[in-house]
């Protein structure tokens, strides 16, 4: 299997729905004659023309908006949010039109589009460039969140989301487009709303997704060294939430660390937990324990930021601990 | 105007110029970090802008903030301080090149959400009107910000409220590589304020005495109590968006063109040694000069301390 980056594997995604669905279309600030910020559209504008790779003001309601109109025309929509923390601008049409909609009309209306958005921290861009809200979003029923910590992943699950009738929120992390893996040849799909286990293992589950993968990959490899074998098990999607792997992981290593880079109150790790108590209350070994970003707006001086960041000594810290 | 006038605002465009081009240097140096948004080929809009103001008068900006803070009085040593991410800095190393302030000089900071400052200073201007005060709000921000709403919803309230605004468009032909054109329903954007009934008025950016007249007379407008005003500059920014930008979006020949044959600081340093205002040896010194003061700012930014580490916890709340 070849192994590609993070960036390529998206961009493949996307490339190959496009040729194999003319109904697919991107629309985005800078994502056309630009290339994408993150360079992800880079020779879509040349090849799919600016009919299909449309290039919009700074408007990210107007984005979003008229992503949900075409959508409910029968387009399928890819709309790109050059970074997550621009989705409040965007709020109203993803919260009280996209994830409503459907429900609200009592099915009439059907939204299959996506949403792609950058988020994370670790770029030394301030407070309002760095926001890992994802727990925010997967708040509201009606909207699928999605987050992948891989390569293979990331292309598997892009395509199930631009294919899905539902709006989607794909979430990718700003710093792992350079993220190696290996990745199928071809077409393939990963069905949205599956866990999985990203590393076996017997004496701890951690649970976790996106950025939070990787750090806990490598606390892992650290563990391993001295005899901890922990069991990483990704959510890949915060809604639907698929607890199964979560709970036999769980039942075997009656321990869990949940690992996440946003904000520890209300977030995937409280939601997790919560779950954890609900539907394995006898197998708990020792109180479940989360990772999360420091309480603070992240600063942009490049020590303090990676203070407030979960770091990998945090993951084995606290496997340590619920041990 | 008196001569002094001239040469302070000479020498504040040289400033920020020499401010500009170290920056980018240490930016490549690795030493700042994040987004770098530099205002060089944009001087003359800022520095003209401000100089008439008041010491009441507010102001308020986006993200590409660096110049504007100096022209609002901070010192280019806690300019440079804070990109580099010093306890120094303006915003002590936690807001960097994008959030910087400083409220005692009236400069209500650098915002990098496009648009979103601008009914902020809907609001600045609403407390100075609450308050009886004959301040004005100078609020700048680019081309590419009159497309988002946020623009639209604090412009027309600025005028239903008959605030004491003066907003200010700073177009540079480009929001990162979208030009106006491809962006906005009008390239005209001061015809954007004229369909909210505001007066408005198109100047040149390169010419800093041009922008210094508007700014002017738009401040008296705006102080008398007539409500906003509205300024668009067409300027043009010599460099990429921010560090990094591949600048495909946009022919070499265009910005060699602007920087030869337009540039702001060439302009003015013409028209102060044809006018007799000043000799170019005097220029010559006061770069001199400018050249000294942020090579002492650099010197200064290197070796102030980090932010402790407490600093972190600090300013969440006020208590
Ligand atoms: C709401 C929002 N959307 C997108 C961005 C990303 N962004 C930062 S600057 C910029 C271009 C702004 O262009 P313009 O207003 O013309 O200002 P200029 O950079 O030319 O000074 C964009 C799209 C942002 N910061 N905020
Ligand atoms: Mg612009």
């Amino acid at each position: 299997m070849p192994r590609i980056t993070m960036r390529e594997a998206i961009s493949q995604a996307l490339w190959e729905e496009m040729e194999r669905d003319p109904k697919v279309f991107i629309l985005g600030e800078e994502v056309g004659v630009w290339g994408g910020t993150y360079a992800v559209t880079k020779g879509f504008y040349d090849h799919f023309g600016e009919k299909r790779v449309k290039d919009t003001p700074i408007a990210e309601a107007a984005i979003i908006g008229a992503a949900i109109g075409a959508a409910m025309t029968g387009q399928r929509p890819v709309a790109e949010l050059m970074t997550i923390n621009f989705a409040f601008s965007a709020m109203d049409h993803i919260v009280n039109e996209a994830a409503k909609l459907h429900y609200m009309f009592a099915g009439q209306f059907v939204l299959p589009m996506v949403i792609r958005a950058v988020g994370g921290g670790g770029r030394q861009l301030g407070a309002t460039h760095s926001q890992t809200p994802d727990a925010v979003f997967a708040h509201f029923p009606g909207l699928k969140v999605v987050s992948p910590g891989t390569p293979e992943d990331a292309k598997g699950l892009l395509k199930a989301a631009i294919r899905s009738d539902d709006p989607v929120l794909f979430i990718e992390h700003a710093t792992m487009y350079q993220v190696r893996g290996e990745v199928p040849d071809g077409d393939f799909v990963i069905p949205i709303g599956k866990s999985k286990v990203q590393r076996p293992g017997k004496d701890v589950t951690i649970v976790t997704y996106s950025k939070g993968l990787e750090i806990s990959l490598k606390a892992a490899e650290v563990l391993a060294k001295e005899g901890i074998e922990v069991e990483i098990v990704d959510l890949r999607s915060l809604r639907p939430l698929d607890m199964e792997p979560v709970i036999e992981s769980f039942k075997k290593t009656n321990r869990a660390v949940i690992v996440e880079e946003g904000w520890k109150s209300y977030g995937v790790g409280s939601e997790v937990a919560a779950r954890i108590y609900e539907q394995a209350f006898d197998y708990v070994d020792a109180p479940v324990k989360r990772v999360a970003q420091k309480e603070v707006p992240l600063p942009y001086n490049r020590t303090l930021e990676q203070l407030a960041l979960p770091q990998i000594a945090d993951v084995i810290q606290a496997v340590k601990e619920v041990l | 105007m008196e001569k002094s006038v001239y040469l302070e605002m000479f020498y504040q465009m040289v400033v920020i110029r020499r401010l500009e081009d170290a920056a980018a240097q240490l930016y490549q140096q690795g030493k700042i970090g994040g987004f770098l948004h530099l205002y060089i080929g944009q001087e003359a809009v800022s520095t003209g802008l401000i100089s008439p103001r008041k010491p009441q008068d507010r102001v308020i900006t986006a993200y590409r903030d660096h110049g504007v803070a100096i022209n609002c009085g901070l010192s280019s040593n806690e300019v440079m301080a804070e990109l580099l991410g010093k306890a120094t800095g303006c915003t002590k190393g936690k807001g960097g090149s994008m959030h910087m302030a400083d409220v005692k000089k009236n400069f209500w900071g650098g915002h990098a959400i496009v648009g979103a400052h601008l009914p902020l200073a809907a609001g600045l201007a609403l407390g100075d009107q609450y308050q009886g005060s004959d301040g004005v709000t100078i609020c700048m921000f680019g081309d590419g910000a009159t497309n988002i709403g946020y623009f639209h919803e604090g412009v027309n309230l600025s005028k239903v409220w008959k605030l004491p605004v003066l907003w200010v468009c700073e177009n540079n032909l480009y929001g990162m590589g979208t030009t106006v054109e491809r962006a906005s329903a009008v390239s005209e954007i001061r015809q954007k304020a004229e369909g909210y009934g505001i007066p408005n008025e198109r100047v040149d950016g390169m010419d800093i005495l041009a922008v210094r007249r508007a700014s002017a007379k738009a401040l008296d407008y705006v102080r008398a109590g007539s409500g906003p005003y509205f300024l668009e500059i067409i300027t043009y920014r010599f460099r990429g968006h921010s560090m990094g930008d591949p600048e495909r979006y946009r022919q070499a020949e265009e910005v060699k063109c602007w920087q030869e044959e337009n540039d702001p600081i060439g302009f003015y340093h013409k028209h102060l040694v044809d006018n007799g205002i000043a000799s170019a040896d005097e220029l010559a010194a006061l770069d001199r000069k400018a050249a000294q003061e942020i090579a002492e700012a650099v010197r200064f930014a290197e070796s102030s301390p980090e932010p402790a580490p407490e600093a972190l916890w600090e300013h969440i709340y006020t208590e």
